[in-house]
């Protein structure tokens, strides 16, 4: 079914992104680019109290300000929304309960951004403040007041799975051992803040939004929920976005206010959030704590797992069951695990509600999982990459937990760093404060159930011909720089045998383009690609059925490449795109749409247990890294100082964007690793800027070099599958296991900041000292 | 522009903007950032922080280059101004720009035309900088996506002059 390479004339071929020049150029419009001078401005009015009950929002005098068009509180919103049909339990407003500092509590859109400011600080607000908890153990303290009634102990959700017979393979195991780690909060800091714009018609009770998203599906549904419009009315456009990483998978509560703005002023309001307010709109990863205790054989074979993880996540659900779940789910499908214990709980908070993160859920329990798993290798003296091996699956398999491997390249992923890393040469030869560390990880291709189960298809494409020759392709699938509008367009034009430049995409607008359930859990290019090549193939038919009859051949003796079509043999006459395409409009009537489609196939969406859809996909991307650091024993300064990453994405259909897409994981990891933290006091954001949340500059910034992999997925579009995700977690427990080799230090806690260093080395000191200090007096 | 006119101290200010003279009326204190996206209608020039974080707004100025969310529009005065407006030559993309498309370093793409910038300033005053000179020069320049490696290697393309 897949064919070689070699003979693949688009895909596989390195391609610049095809909207790349409008952003090199300076020309691409994001949502704040957009022409807006005609528009009110938008205001959001943040709670300065973690928890409270709000007895009165007065905003008569804020009413009252020459300039002002509208001011709103949760009073003019009574529907919730939420990502989870299951857990929707957040106002886009506050009503009667204010949960965490920063929730808006009410807007304004008026003349211009002075006034807006003026009026919001003529809005009073009378609170009842409430006991607030920062941290998971104080929200789950007996005598701790429940943010939400239905939830007694704060507790979200709360999951107990056992897979094979844990007790059994710890019993059978020649080493056992258990840590807690634990993982600070981080969110995705997207360069472009949050942004929408919304016109409003009342006239004809039509509402058209442009907003920073990466699912324009959900924007819409919860639109529809809260301002109770008919679908229909509401036009949905995503314009270019500055990035995602998961930060805007779910509709996020500036979308709804700036679109109850536009209908409470009947016009046009243009909302921006500033930095800081987007950090406080962050739904990034949880902090995590995770204990963790594995059985080993003398080998390295691994025998059992047993993991408890605690995610504090915020004061609202957001996608927190999802993550809680894919914490514990996706400790399969890796490695070769007998048997696992599972208790994950994820914790309500005051504080801003955590979400999707690239790698959504797997990261922080990769970290633990890998560093243990080092240790223990340490301990039985075998070599990290010998215990790897010794516990790597065979494809095709299916885990415990219901999730089917169908492609599995990590032992090639393996080899290769190993190799380019001179690991074997240069590990533990590197000098004082050197070292190298490896981990390995890996992601889904999409989530194989999809949270809105509508009995729709996961994806539909349409492609379009017309008399011009232009092959227009029609999706909702959001570009939010991974350049997933590129990998449709490579898809479609090799399926057709044209060029790449003959295919204009056409994405992200509800008004023109078939439904796609959004840009997350890198689900684009597996589902979006496989529907792409359905249409094209349905295009294709109508196309040699034209030039078969023209050329007076049965379609089946029709070939076609680079643009021309001719009968099989070679020697007869050949035909043109342009002569085939009017050949096949005239056939067909005139314009020729098609549309193509994908669907998951059911044994694909998981185990039957409670919550078995979470980590099930239809293909696992797998990835393995080594990490060089060297630490300065002075300051406590982590520097790395090169990464080797392996990763098997299936297929290539864009190796230069795969590049990119893996080396952008693996410093995104990097980040989490040493050195980004949100920080709260007393609820209130203390990161709220890029001087305090620190990203890692282009100085700290190693060299990446890397190495794809292809196992040719069976049902991935020409066997690709994700590319974007599963390099992300290894880079955490690499850089631990590597500072391990560095200083000796088994580091548990992230970020490794120097201050955590340096404390580690004074208590090492002291640790050594006393030893002997009681020596001497024995 | 209706607030500028309105306001009592704004005044006519005369610089060089990618290579054309203009006077325009605009308030005192007034962002450049602002004055190009909102009065002249440059969106190119990205806003992607509270002030002096990110480098997305960055500009030349005199061929140096400057955040434009930190300087004010009069300071510009007598001065030549350079955007990623500026930089396509009859609309061709300039060396840097055709790098950056090429070696994919820019993904998203919000914070390129600051990054393109910084990277002109620099090839200006260093044609043929090492990736030690690179780093530095981008150095104030924030990316979430491509990890710089790509867009170090575009600057030293584009410095090399690979086609």
């Amino acid at each position: 079914m897949i064919a070689p390479r070699n003979t693949r004339a688009i895909v596989g071929q390195p391609t610049p992104l095809i909207d790349g020049i409008e952003k090199v150029m300076g020309t691409a419009k994001y949502t704040a680019d957009l022409p807006a001078a005609d528009a009110l401005v938008g205001r959001i009015l943040r709670s300065p109290v973690s928890h409270a009950r709000i007895r009165a929002i007065k905003t008569e005098a804020a009413r009252a300000l020459p300039g002002v068009r509208a001011v709103i509180t949760g009073a003019d919103c009574a529907a919730t929304y939420g990502v989870l049909p299951i857990a929707m339990n957040e106002y886009p407003l506050a009503r009667d309960t204010v949960r965490y500092r920063g929730e808006p509590l009410a807007a304004v859109a008026a003349m211009d951004a002075e006034t807006a400011d003026a009026a919001l600080k003529l809005i009073r607000c009378e609170f009842d403040t409430l006991p607030a908890y920062y941290t998971a153990d104080a929200a789950r303290a007996p005598d701790a007041v429940a943010l939400h009634a239905d939830k007694p102990g704060n507790i979200e959700r709360a999951v107990h799975h056992r897979f094979g017979d844990v007790e059994a393979g710890f019993a059978q195991a020649d080493l056992v051992r258990e840590h807690v780690y634990t993982c600070a909060e981080v969110a995705h800091a997207q360069m472009e803040r949050n942004a929408a714009l919304v016109e409003y018609d009342p006239a004809r009770d039509h509402l058209t939004i442009w907003s920073t998203t990466q699912v324009p599906y959900y924007v819409h549904l919860m639109l529809a929920r809260c301002l109770e419009m008919e679908a229909s009315r509401i036009r949905v456009v995503k314009p270019f976005v500055g990035g995602g990483f998961g930060a805007r998978v779910e509709t996020l509560n500036f979308e709804i206010i700036a679109a109850l703005l536009a209908r409470a002023a009947g016009g046009k309001v243009f909302l921006s959030l500033s930095r800081e307010e987007t950090f406080l709109t962050h739904r990034g990863r949880p902090e995590t704590k995770i204990h963790i205790k594995l059985g080993m054989t003398r080998d390295g074979r691994l025998t059992a797992c047993a993991a408890e993880v605690v995610q504090r996540g915020g004061a609202y659900a957001g996608y927190g069951i999802i993550t809680i779940l894919y914490a514990g789910a996706l400790l399969q499908g890796l490695y070769d695990l007998p048997a696992i214990a599972y208790d994950g709980v994820r914790v309500y908070a005051n504080l801003p509600p955590c979400g999707a993160m690239r790698g959504h859920g797997s990261v922080d329990v990769r970290f633990a999982f890998e560093s243990l798993l080092d240790g223990m290798a340490r301990e039985l003296g075998l070599d990290p990459f010998a215990v790897r091996r010794a516990n790597l699956l065979a494809a095709p398999t299916e885990t415990l937990n219901g999730l089917r491997i169908e492609s599995y390249g990590l032992g090639e992923c393996l080899d290769w760093v190993e190799r380019a890393s001179l690991w074997r040469d240069r590990r533990g030869r590197l000098g004082p404060g050197r070292g190298l560390g490896m981990a390995c990880s890996h992601y889904v291709s999409g989530a194989a159930k999809p949270i809105h189960w509508t009995g729709e298809p996961h994806a539909v494409v349409h492609l379009r011909l017309d008399f011009d020759g232009g092959v227009t392709l029609l999706t909702g699938a959001a570009d939010i720089g991974q350049g997933s509008s590129t990998v449709m367009a490579q898809a479609a034009a090799e399926t057709l045998g044209i060029h790449l430049d003959r295919v204009r995409v056409v994405a992200a607008d509800s008004m023109l383009t078939p439904k796609d359930n959004g840009s997350y859990s890198s689900r684009v290019t597996f589902m979006v690609g496989n529907a792409t090549i359905d249409a094209a193939r349905a295009l294709r038919a109508h196309l040699v059925a034209a030039a078969a009859e023209r050329l007076g051949v049965v379609e089946t003796e029709i070939e076609h490449e680079n643009e021309t079509f001719f009968a099989a043999g070679g020697d007869g006459p050949a035909l043109s795109f342009a002569a085939v395409a009017q050949a096949a409009l005239a056939r067909e009537g005139g314009a020729i749409t098609t549309k193509g489609s994908f669907t998951c196939p059911v044994e694909f969406q998981g185990g039957k247990h409670k919550g078995g859809a979470v980590g099930a996909t239809m293909g696992f991307s797998y990835a393995a890294q080594v990490v060089e650091v060297a630490v300065d024993h002075e300051t406590g300064l982590v520097a790395v100082e090169k990464v080797w990453v392996a990763q098997d994405c299936g297929f290539a259909i864009n190796p230069l964007a795969v590049e990119g897409q893996i080396q952008g994981a693996v410093w995104m990891g990097m980040g989490q690793a040493i050195g980004e933290e949100t920080r709260y006091e007393q609820g209130l954001a203390v990161h709220g800027s890029f001087l305090d949340y620190r990203v890692p500059t282009i100085i700290e910034s190693p060299p990446i070099a890397l190495h794809i992999v292809e196992s040719l997925d069976p049902n991935g579009p020409f066997g690709a599958k994700e590319a974007s995700e599963g390099a992300l977690a290894g880079f955490l427990p690499a850089l631990t296991n590597a500072i391990a080799d560095a200083l000796g230090l088994e580091i548990d806690t992230l970020p490794v900041t120097p201050d955590r260093i340096l404390e580690a080395l004074a208590q090492r000191q002291r640790a050594e000292r006393l030893a002997k200090i009681r020596e001497e007096v024995a | 522009m209706e607030r500028d006119q309105r306001s009592p101290r704004a005044k006519i200010r005369a610089f060089r903007l990618n290579g054309r003279a203009r006077e325009i009326l605009v308030a005192d204190s007034r962002l450049l950032i602002d004055t190009l996206r909102e009065t002249l209608g440059l969106t190119g020039t990205k806003h992607g922080c509270d002030g002096g974080e990110c480098g997305a707004c960055t500009v030349l100025i005199d061929g140096r280059p400057r955040l434009a969310c930190l300087t004010r529009t009069e300071e510009c005065e007598g001065h030549d101004v350079e955007t990623i407006e500026g930089f396509a030559e009859q609309g061709r993309m300039s060396r840097l720009q055709r790098a950056f498309h090429e070696r994919l370093g820019t993904q998203c793409g919000y914070c390129t035309p600051g990054m393109i910038l910084a990277a002109e300033g620099l090839l200006r005053r260093d044609p043929a900088p090492d990736a030690a000179a690179i780093r530095a020069a981008l150095a104030g320049n924030l990316c979430r996506c491509t990890g710089y490696v790509k867009i170090i290697e575009a600057v030293a393309d584009a410095a090399r002059g690979v086609p």
